[in-house]
């Protein structure tokens, strides 16, 4: 650990040489410099901060990251991750937030879609880029997004065009090795989808192999009018890994956006996601998955902004908390004074599976608005002894019972999640957490 | 086949069953009757293993093994089987990837091969005959929303897959209409075989005029005071437990 201060400055001088570095793109360097700014006034949040009451970035801060060094992947590794065995699926991947076109593919995508990496629509200064980055997530009060938008380098962009229909999945693959010393990268994903479009998009973010390093990742949905934009996060670190990360979601009129938060693994997770419902009819769905085991620790951390009438937001996440882990809740529904007839429902429900496991549930409603329905609940239960009894009077072992009320639990949001095959993926990496993983996969 | 020997056991620092003596071979079938309180759940719950039941005295021999020693999985792999009185509603988890799950952990612990998805497909459609169950019924989550009738035929459908050479039945009349009664005793009828007890506990006598039993036994206080064949059944029918249980009580004070 070196002293934050100390930090401040070797993030400060990242920023200087990362200037001069880069030629193209002048047109984001104001942007760039008043995010620096601003995280130079704001620095690190402290658990004194209410918004990161429960989770302590004290150690973030007190690393000295390197930036991400070049990492080698081959794309044998990647073939499990990818949709109907690989070779079409649309996709992008960085390996340590570094775009790697070998093992990219385009695959074959609809008329009106446009997928490159970011860096390449910055320096070409792309009219839409220039539109929307850094126009929706808020560096201005919020440190980590400051940062990164100080120091993005890369990450993907994604436009669809007005009536355009996306079919496939398309993947967003961020790998993380591990180097030399403690890194960290910046990654940005900018999906911009037009009037009465439709796509779906799936973010990855994988360890390699364990290493310590830090992900400050910033996505930016923007949902025009009466789009459909199925966004699913998923998130498999390095037990030693740092991950903060926000999502930024604006809906436009009728637009519908669902989005899935699973968390697999990471020492330290923070999911902010933050909602904007800015036009009458907007639909919007989050939902979430986390599993937390040894001392990993999962922040979601979540806020749903009705700023106009006749809105409908469902939030349903759902952890699973083992070993010395610490899974966080927190959900906060704004309704604006004009924001009428909203329909708002919060929910989550967490299952201890030990002693020693940490839950914290935090619902806040803030509701300026007379003519509105809006519902939280939160439940923390145990395995229901009553259940694994009846289960092992059949011959099963107890901790077959276990896994197999667990991955009940879980499955109730994983059957929101409508691409086949990611929900393979992820109903295996919910065995694979498990005891007994053995005996379930052969039943499933 | 089981063997009970002077069984006592407590719940919750109770103590509830003082002294049961029962012995049952392969091919008979059993009726224990008792009033409410009497300890009849109790013995059900001690034979497939619940845990917050504390046995204080006694033993229970299953073909000779020692049975308070097993787990209650290991139980139900050697063939002991227990019909629900309450079955436990389990919301997300499939009745065949349950019942697949079961079937396979008894049969890997029988030394025979597992069943693959076809061959258990084929064999609990067979099974779901003999209760007449909804073959979507096990699509569905284990006893989810199921009508109390539901509940009761689905055990004794686990029991026709698991084929357990002890089956315990605790009040599986309980709450049954007539068409539903006798759907589950037909089943039962069914599973009745010479290399197969059973242990059919039950409040009323009505039962045990679908399912007769070769004895009946009273259940008074923790104890078996009397035993005999299946007229005693239309005895107790006729005369109440109320004169057992005062004998019962009678013999306690004189004990004192």
């Amino acid at each position: 650990m070196i002293e934050v201060a100390d930090t401040m400055d070797l993030y400060l001088s990242m920023f200087e040489r990362f200037e001069k570095q880069r030629g193209r793109g002048a047109w984001l360097l104001p942007i760039r410099k008043a995010a620096i700014s601003r995280f130079a006034e704001l620095g690190f949040p402290t658990t004194a901060d209410e918004e990161w009451r429960y989770t302590n970035v004290g150690p973030i801060a007190g690393t000295a990251f390197e930036p991400a060094p070049e990492g080698a992947f081959l794309a044998g590794k990647l073939r499990p991750l990818l949709f109907d065995g690989g070779a079409a699926a649309p996709r992008l991947v960085f390996v340590n937030g570094r775009y790697t076109p070998e093992l990219s593919s385009m695959g074959v995508l609809p008329k009106g879609v446009r997928l490159m990496s970011l860096r390449e629509a910055i320096d070409r200064e792309d009219e839409t880029v220039r539109t929307h980055l850094a126009r929706h997530a808020r560096h201005e009060d919020q440190a980590f997004t400051a940062l990164n938008t100080a120091l993005l380098d890369d990450g993907a962009f994604l436009e669809v065009a007005r009536g355009a229909i996306v079919e496939k999945p398309i993947q967003i693959i961020y790998v993380s090795t591990r180097g030399q010393t403690a890194w960290m990268a910046n990654p940005r994903t900018l999906i911009v989808a037009g009037e009465s479009s439709q796509v779906t998009v799936v973010e990855t973010y994988v360890a390699a192999e364990s290493g310590v390093y830090f992900n400050n990742v910033v996505t930016e949905i923007v949902a025009m009018e009466n789009a459909v934009v199925d966004h699913y996060k998923v998130t498999r670190e390095s037990d030693e890994a740092y991950h903060i990360g926000t999502l930024q979601l604006d809906q436009r009129r009728n637009s519908n956006v669902h989005s899935f938060a699973g968390s697999f693994g990471g020492g330290l997770v923070r999911h902010d996601i933050h909602t904007v419902l800015d036009g009458e009819g907007c639909d919007c769905g989050l939902n979430g998955l986390y599993m937390v085991d040894g001392t990993e620790h999962v922040d979601n951390h979540l806020v749903v902004e009705h700023a106009k009438p006749h809105c409908d937001s469902r939030e349903f996440f759902k952890g699973i908390l083992d070993g010395k882990g610490k899974g966080i809740f927190s959900g906060r529904i704004i309704v604006r004074p004009d924001a009428q007839k909203t329909d708002a429902k919060q929910t989550n429900m967490s299952l201890l599976m030990s002693e020693d496991a940490q839950v914290e549930s935090k619902p806040q409603l803030e509701i300026f608005a007379d003519d509105v329905k809006c519902t939280h609940g939160a439940t923390i239960g145990q395995v229901n002894d009553e259940a694994v009894f009846y289960l092992r009077s059949r011959g099963l072992n107890e901790e077959a019972a276990r896994g197999m009320l667990v991955h009940a639990f879980a499955s109730e949001v994983l059957d929101r999640v409508k691409i086949e095959p990611l929900r393979a993926q992820l109903e295996e990496l919910v065995v694979e957490r498990l005891p007994q993983r053995g005996l379930l996969k052969r039943i499933a | 086949m089981l063997e009970i020997r002077n069984l006592h056991a407590k719940v919750e620092g109770r103590e509830i069953l003082r002294g049961v003596d029962l012995t049952v071979n392969a091919g008979e079938v059993h009726s224990i009757m008792g009033p409410n309180g009497s300890g009849k759940s109790t013995l059900a719950q001690v034979l497939a293993g619940r845990e917050s039941y504390e046995v204080t005295d006694g033993e229970v021999l299953f073909d000779g093994k020692n049975l308070l020693d097993m787990d209650p999985d290991e139980r139900a792999c050697e063939g002991v089987f227990m019909a629900f009185q309450y079955p436990v509603e389990i919301p997300g988890v499939n009745m065949s990837y349950f019942m697949k799950a079961a079937l396979n952990s008894v049969r890997k612990h029988r030394g025979e091969p597992e069943l693959d998805a076809v061959d258990f497909l084929k064999l609990v459609k067979e099974r779901a005959k003999i209760v007449k169950i909804d073959e979507k019924m096990l699509q569905r989550a284990v006893n989810e929303g199921f009508s109390g009738g539901e509940k009761k035929r689905n055990e004794i459908f686990q029991m026709a897959v698991l084929e357990p050479r002890l089956a315990i039945l605790d009040e599986t009349d309980s709450g049954l209409d007539i068409d539903a009664l006798k759907i589950v005793s037909d089943g039962v009828n069914e599973l009745r075989g010479p290399e197969r007890a059973m242990v059919v506990i039950t409040h009323y006598q009505r039962l045990l005029n679908y399912i007769v039993p070769d004895f009946v036994h009273v259940l008074v206080d923790g104890r078996i005071v009397k035993s005999g064949g299946k007229e005693l059944a239309l005895e107790l029918e006729e005369s109440g437990y109320a004169s057992h249980e005062q004998q019962s009580r009678r013999r306690e004070a004189m004990a004192l």
